[in-house]
């Protein structure tokens, strides 16, 4: 088929989910002419997300079609390079989001920024502790920026999404209730914390009897109404639980469709395509320039869309996928270990310990928006690692999103999975239990990486991309050390029953863990370890940016949303400041 | 209490029979009150399998299919629809074998035997993992006892009475959230209490929740 080619604009932006509609604004405001290509389809948050249909669990939770389409696009997923990838047929581990919006149009909105050692993870391990505390065939890497680089871009992106908390270090002085261990910032939070739910108070005052610092999780779910600097105004959260996995309600629930896409709608320079699959970035005969996207609509009528400047700004995936299917950086091979595209990818190493109560009553449907308390002691290089034989860490934290009754009936160690005894259980602990999380980083390693499918297609016959991953000994050490300190936390909160259960075996693709896949088309300041420089401009092709979690060379222990966000905004200024003025490499 | 007569989508009678049998001991009726039967979750599977889920309509559906690890997933090429045809002759051809009797006329001491067959994998059956067959049930069991009634199960909000759930939440949260270890116990409000107007909501649409007698205590006691 021949594409039918489009007229020229200044900008193509390949995705509007965070980074997407970010980029679409500030360089519209910019006075480029901009095209946003989206695969999914248009939302409008209240008729997609009215009460009471919101507060549906089997809908949005099990069946949504807010989340990517598998029977045209999936991935494929092996836990190792000896094993045959076999395709993830249906959503399990992961949930990423198929719709203007994207992911985050259900996201939970836990916004933490990375420590300033994240993005220094090797150096600064080597620093403290010497080359021996990098695992064998760790690939973990600097990010090739700076916690301090970034901050002001943290900043953006919190008032932008109206984050809720405490400050915890403002401008290098310690402040009382926030998180003592988080790099400095230059301002307050936009809005405050959230009041404190009782599970939240519990496991606070157990951390505090054993000398750490609990603060208050901080939420992008709004904690009072809120106008951001786009001029949109958010709702207050209810908390009526119904939030990971759902679109809100009330639109307490900051996301692009919340605090962005209304104002580009009205953009006179900005046009939305939805339903618009890119499948290639098509470069001139030297490849060193892209010239244009080619995209399929929802006829399947192909078209060619020529633009000025590339960006890629979708999920992890999708970026790394459509970057091995335009041939814009070397593939990586895990053999010899050369080339980039496809190179450290990673995810979320995790941890539980699951309290039971005789006699207390937490209503855990109450909540949404990452309600709770956290420590930070754990994460990161928070600690000495000396003499513990792992590198990275996690956050312990407890929080409530609202807990729904076909995901969240958890019941004792021991109990049956079903009969009568599974019935006393979930109807006895529903009200009465909580669980104490670690959400964890994952170092990367030389043999867990994505490159394209050699058997399984997509619905437009072109390879799926293929993951290779498994836990590593590194995270496996880290969430079994990290989960018995949790354990003693929950011991002094004094449930009648716990389950401890670290990060063990075999990863699996099977049950939802968390949508913070990252890697793949990682940034660093070497283009033989990275594909993106660190104004997440492709080395090999100065007018394509690749933007995303997909920039990360590893994951820190913080949820990923915050630090994508700090990156939309840090590329869209380094585009505005730098690559506009003289377009070409900016390193 | 017996299960609601229903028009049936695509469950054939010897199917509804096999499945009320079988969710009544995954979560049988007993002293704490009805379970998934009656709670017609059966009607629930049915409605399921009619709809896109039942021919995976958005899972990824091409070959090759090897059976693959467990950290692989679902690798059948089998739909749910497909799966629950097959698996319950496939299991009713077992239990005849085994005790000269179909399913639902076996004794609870036999039908637990079969359903534990089933989910240990001990019992094989032709078309599929027999394991993969259990976990579908179970799934799909513990769907249609907690799911908004809107989708033929939790009967009268039978699920959501047992444990506690306030279905559709009220605006109210906040006033309640730091009355710390204050049980919160309400008459529980679906979607389609609200779709047939049973329930008024405010200008949001939030409904008005009624609070549940001071006798009922924070163990799941909320029998009225």
């Amino acid at each position: 088929m021949t594409a039918a080619k489009l007229k020229p604009v200044d900008v193509v932006v390949v995705g509007t989910g965070v980074v997407g509609s970010i980029l679409c604004k500030e360089l519209a405001d910019a006075g480029l002419k901009v095209v946003g290509l989206e695969r999914g389809r248009m939302i409008d948050p209240q008729h997609d997300f009215a009460m009471p249909y919101a507060h549906d669990e089997l809908k949005f939770d099990r069946h949504s079609d807010i989340f990517q389409n598998l029977s045209r696009e999936t991935i494929t997923f092996r836990n190792n390079m000896s094993q045959t990838a076999l395709p993830m047929r249906e959503m399990g581990s992961f949930k990423p989001g198929e719709c203007v919006g994207g992911t985050a149009a259900h996201w939970g909105t836990h916004t933490r920024r990375f420590l300033p050692w994240d993005f220094e993870t090797r150096s600064r391990t080597i620093e403290r502790y010497g080359k021996g505390q990098i695992p064998e065939n760790c690939t973990s890497q600097d990010w090739g920026i700076t916690y301090e680089e970034l901050e002001p871009y943290y900043d953006q992106f919190e008032h932008l999404y109206g984050v809720g908390g405490k400050a915890g270090n403002l401008n290098g002085e310690i402040q009382p209730g926030g998180n003592p261990f988080e790099g400095p910032r230059s301002r307050e939070y936009p809005n405050p914390p959230a009041p404190m739910t009782y599970a939240g108070t519990l496991f606070a005052k157990a951390a505090e009897s054993l000398g750490y610092k609990p603060h208050v999780n901080p939420t992008a779910a709004m904690t009072q109404a809120y106008l951001n600097p786009y001029k949109l105004m958010l709702g207050q959260c209810v908390r009526g639980g119904f939030c990971s996995s759902h679109g809100c309600a009330n639109g307490a629930k900051a996301n692009p469709l919340t605090t962005v896409i209304p104002a580009l709608l009205k953009h006179q320079n900005f046009e939305l395509r939805p339903l618009s699959n890119v499948i290639k970035v098509n470069l001139d005969s030297d490849r060193k320039r892209a010239v244009s996207v080619t995209y399929l609509d929802a006829r399947g009528r192909e078209f060619e869309q020529p633009a000025n400047l590339i960006i890629l700004a979708s999920y992890t995936f999708n970026n790394t996928r459509l970057l091995l299917l335009s041939g814009i950086g070397k593939p990586y091979d895990p053999v010899s270990g050369g080339g980039v595209v496809g190179r450290n990818y990673s995810y979320q190493s995790a941890g539980k310990v699951a309290l039971f109560f005789e006699d207390k009553a937490f209503n855990p449907f109450m909540g949404g928006g990452a309600r709770g308390t956290s420590i930070d002691e754990f994460n990161g290089d928070n600690f000495d690692h000396s003499g513990l034989g792992f590198m990275g860490g996690a956050y312990v934290a407890v929080s409530s999103s609202g807990a729904m009754p076909i995901r969240s009936t958890p019941v004792p160690p021991g109990t049956p999975r079903w009969g009568s005894a599974w019935k006393k259980a979930a109807t006895q602990y529903y009200h009465s239990n909580f669980t104490i999380a670690l959400h964890g980083g994952s170092q990367s390693f030389r043999s867990h990486y994505l490159d394209l499918d050699p058997t399984y297609r997509d619905a437009n016959g072109l390879p799926l991309l293929r993951m290779t991953f498994d836990w590593s000994e590194n995270e496996k050490k880290m969430s079994a050390w990290i989960t018995s300190k949790a354990a003693e936390i929950a011991k002094a909160a004094r449930p009648s029953i716990m389950s401890v259960n670290p990060t063990a075996g075999h990863y699996s693709i099977v049950p939802y863990q968390s949508t913070h896949n990252v890697g793949g088309a990682v940034m660093g300041a070497d283009p033989a370890t990275s594909v993106v420089n660190k104004y997440l401009q492709a080395w090999d092709v100065a007018n394509v940016f690749v933007i995303g979690g997909s920039a990360f060379p590893q994951n820190g222990g913080n949820p990923p949303t915050g630090t994508i966000g700090a990156l939309a905004c840090w590329a869209a200024d380094s585009i505005k400041d730098l690559y506009l003025k003289r377009p070409g490499a900016l390193v | 209490m017996p299960a609601q007569p229903h028009a049936y989508g695509y469950l054939t009678q010897p199917e509804t029979r096999f499945l009320d049998a079988a969710v009544a001991r995954l979560i049988p009726a007993d002293e704490l009150g009805p379970g998934a039967k009656e709670a017609d979750v059966t009607c629930f599977i049915d409605r399921q399998l009619v709809s896109a889920w039942g021919t995976h309509g958005r899972n990824y559906r091409s070959g090759p299919w090897p059976e693959g690890t467990p950290e692989q997933g679902f690798q059948s090429r089998l739909t749910p629809q497909e799966i629950y045809r097959a698996a319950i002759r496939e299991t009713n051809v077992h239990c005849i074998r085994q005790y000269q009797k179909a399913f639902e006329f076996l004794a609870a001491q036999q039908q637990d035997e079969v359903l534990h067959g089933l989910e240990d994998g001990k019992i094989e059956i032709e078309s599929l993992p027999a394991r993969l067959f259990f976990n579908l049930l179970l799934r799909n069991t513990l769907e249609g006892f907690f799911a908004d009634p809107l989708y033929g199960g939790n009967r009268d909000k039978i699920g959501w009475k047992l444990i506690g759930f306030p279905g559709v939440a009220a605006s109210t949260y906040n006033d309640h959230l730091e009355k710390h270890n204050v049980p919160y116990r309400v008459e529980p409000v679906s979607i389609l209490d609200i779709l047939e107007e049973r329930v008024k909501v405010d200008a949001q649409g939030y409904p008005k929740h009624v609070m549940l007698g001071q006798h009922k205590r924070a163990d799941g006691d909320d029998s009225r």
